[in-house]
């Protein structure tokens, strides 16, 4: 049996006025506030842990779980934070979340903060999306002017303010420590941890942070229940989720669907790799998870099953290329991504980085060395696990990902420019209108 | 531009802060003091509020000046070097005078191989100038971004942060010669018009623009699962016991 599509978050993404308040009330909207804010605080942390909703923003931490590290209220504020930075490389599922249907956000973090205690909830988005913003501002305003955000909400005596803050261009701020230290005006570089968010988070108070999707599920989980969301998806990987489709692929977009599906029956609802191509390899959910390739079409998509073939489940940002494309040339692009973010902190990332991306601007132009696979692979094993954040072991999961299964590519790269290998126009949408000289 | 050690690296070059001593007029400096209290009042610790002041300073002088520093560290209790440390960290804040329109071609890997690094070549030679350059007119600052969360719309061009999807060198093209000449140019998904570099850094800093009802709620793309759910009948499960309303009642292939 086939695994069908469940759209929940993007039920009313074609609405023409999609965003506002009233079309959200219209679908069902705020039902879920109404029930939570008659609910016992921790049954609602309860709530989320039944639900099985794990952490949307790729690392699958359990939601309820993190909710539950925070300590006993000591009269001091407590905060939220939501992780709306979404930077990962082909990670598209959160920015069209809030520019299409905001209110999910909104609702699921009143929820949020009615259940651990906050009174002020912050929203960290990047600030390269400016239609997003003014969505996300009107979405707030919209929400105080209803009486669903401010004082004394829907009559129950609980208060909440929302500030939306927008930042600046850097993917480190994606890391949930670096996100609270550039929230609090600071450069965005990691903390070490312990002390988690959850004991000593912004201004060093109890906090929550969680990125969009998992927070803007809660909306649902609240007005059906922790049972309804449950049973979706498979026994450990439980309810939906967005899978974003992009690359060489007939028709790229989002799908909304229980976790487990594959990306066989993603690709023949996407209708399959563009034509008269085949798959070569992809990413299960963004940059930072090691590649795969055709031999994993049937891999269900869910956090443990992506984890057994060597990968991670991450973002759902599947990021698909066809025989066209150099591996070699992708991955090289990646390390340049890695070594421009890496945020200087530690010397494994800052240091590996950027000799790793020497390395690979030599291989890709072939000018390799006998032992330039040796080193990457050796740079790359002194970097995993002594970084001091993840995005140190993110630069590595593409180039050991890639030698492992394409190291014939890497050997080329001795002798053979990769764009001699496999010229870059025939990879290009457009290949057929220009003609590069 | 400098000349440094680091011009051939294609991802960014260290230019330092350009100072600016001279001070800001009266009116535009008890703007920008009014502005920055409203911002300082959104946060329970006011050194919070230094990434959108920052964002502020550039809505009024294009870029963050030596002398938009000054006033974010004596507004918020910082040294100079503390607010400069934060401003060079992020890519979004600028070191030199910026273009009236930023326009930055996504050269991450998936939109590089489906197009972005030709056409941001050709839009280089277009313009005659590189990465983080801008035009002698002022107009057209060009840059390589990296991914701004669209690869279903691959390849993508953000001009002043504004999406435009599915992109070939002739539209960006296109694109470029229409922000110069003045044309109106819409995004794909946004307002119905690109503002300013300097416009866009106010709604940044916080302050609407009442742009916010225009444009599409989503892109072809994004609606793409929905398509194909709605024409198959398919929906979510319905919680048990509840009146859940459902878009379409088809009988499902199961």
């Amino acid at each position: 049996m086939s695994t069908q599509l469940t759209p929940i978050l993007t039920k009313f993404w074609d609405h023409p006025t999609s965003w506002t308040l009233q079309t959200y009330e219209d679908n069902g909207g705020y039902q879920g506030l109404r029930t939570a804010l008659q609910t016992d605080q921790a049954d609602l942390v309860q709530m989320a842990k039944d639900s099985g909703l794990r952490g949307r923003g790729g690392a699958g931490f359990p939601t309820g779980l993190k909710w539950s590290f925070l300590p006993p209220p000591d009269g001091g504020p407590r905060y939220l934070v939501v992780n709306a930075d979404e930077a990962e490389p082909g990670t598209c599922k959160d920015i069209p979340l809030l520019m299409a249907a905001p209110q999910f956000l909104i609702e699921g973090m009143i929820i949020t903060s009615f259940a651990i205690g906050c009174n002020h909830a912050f929203i960290y988005l990047r600030g390269e999306v400016a239609h997003v913003h003014r969505r996300v501002q009107r979405a707030i305003q919209e929400a105080y002017a209803a009486g669903y955000l401010g004082k004394d909400i829907l009559g129950t005596g609980f208060d909440l303010d929302i500030t939306l803050h927008s930042g600046a261009g850097a993917y480190i701020c994606g890391e949930e420590t670096a996100l609270l230290d550039s929230l609090e005006g600071r450069r965005g570089q990691p903390r070490l941890k312990p002390p988690f968010p959850a004991v000593a988070g912004l201004y060093a108070r109890p906090t929550v942070v969680n990125n969009v999707e998992s927070i803007a599920s809660i909306a649902p989980i609240a007005a059906h229940g922790a049972d309804w969301f449950a049973g979706m998806g498979t026994e450990k990987s439980q309810g939906f989720g967005i899978f974003s489709l992009s690359g060489h692929v007939t028709r790229p977009g989002q799908y909304e669907a229980p976790l487990g599906i594959t990306l066989r029956e993603l690709l023949d609802m996407a209708g399959g790799i563009r034509s008269g191509h085949k798959l070569k390899f992809w990413t299960p959910g963004g940059s930072s998870t090691p590649i795969f390739t055709d031999a994993h079409l049937d891999v269900p998509l869910d956090f443990e099953s992506v984890a057994a073939e060597g990968s991670m489940l991450g973002t759902r940002a599947l990021q698909i290329f066809d025989e066209t494309t150099s591996v070699v040339r992708a991955v090289s692009r990646w390390t340049d991504f890695y070594a421009h973010e890496s945020c200087g902190k530690c010397t494994p990332c800052r240091e590996g980085t950027f000799w790793l991306k020497q390395i690979m601007h030599r291989l890709e132009a072939g000018r390799g060395s006998q032992d330039d696979i040796d080193k990457l692979v050796d740079i790359c094993d002194n970097i995993l696990g002594r970084a001091f954040c993840a995005l140190g072991d993110g630069a590595t999961s593409p180039i050991t990902s890639a030698v492992q299964y394409f190291r014939e590519e890497f050997e080329a790269g001795m002798h053979t420019p990769a764009a001699e290998l496999f010229p870059p126009e025939r990879s290009t949408l457009f290949a057929k209108e220009s003609q590069p000289a | 531009m400098s000349t440094d050690a680091h011009t051939d690296d294609p991802l960014h070059r260290y230019t330092p802060l350009q100072a600016s001593e001279e001070p800001y007029a009266e009116d535009v400096l008890a703007g920008l003091r009014a502005d920055a209290a409203q911002i300082i009042a959104r946060y329970p610790q006011k050194r919070s509020a230094l990434l959108p002041l920052l964002h502020l300073v550039q809505s009024v002088d294009g870029y963050v000046t030596g002398r938009g520093v000054d006033l974010c560290a004596e507004l918020l209790d910082l040294t100079r070097a503390e607010v400069s440390g934060v401003a060079t960290f992020y890519t979004q804040y600028k070191r030199h005078p910026n273009g009236e329109y930023t326009v930055g071609v996504c050269t991450n890997t998936l939109c590089a191989v489906l197009g972005g690094d030709q056409i941001f070549d050709e839009v280089s030679e277009h313009l005659g100038i590189g990465h983080d350059e801008t035009t002698p007119d002022g107009k057209i600052t060009l840059e390589r971004v990296e991914c701004n969360a669209a690869c279903d719309f691959a390849p993508v061009v953000m001009a002043n942060w504004e999406f435009f999807d599915n992109q070939t060198p002739e539209s960006t093209k296109k694109l470029v010669d229409d922000l110069r000449s003045g044309a109106p140019v819409a995004p794909t998904r946004g307002a119905s018009r690109v503002c300013t570099f300097k416009q866009v850094s106010r709604m940044l800093a916080g302050f609407e623009d009442g742009l916010a009802d225009e444009g599409v709620g989503a892109g072809p793309a994004s609606l793409e699962g929905l398509r194909i759910a709605r024409e198959r009948g398919w929906t979510a499960p319905s919680p048990e016991g509840s009146t859940k309303d459902t878009a379409t009642d088809e009988e499902k292939d199961a």
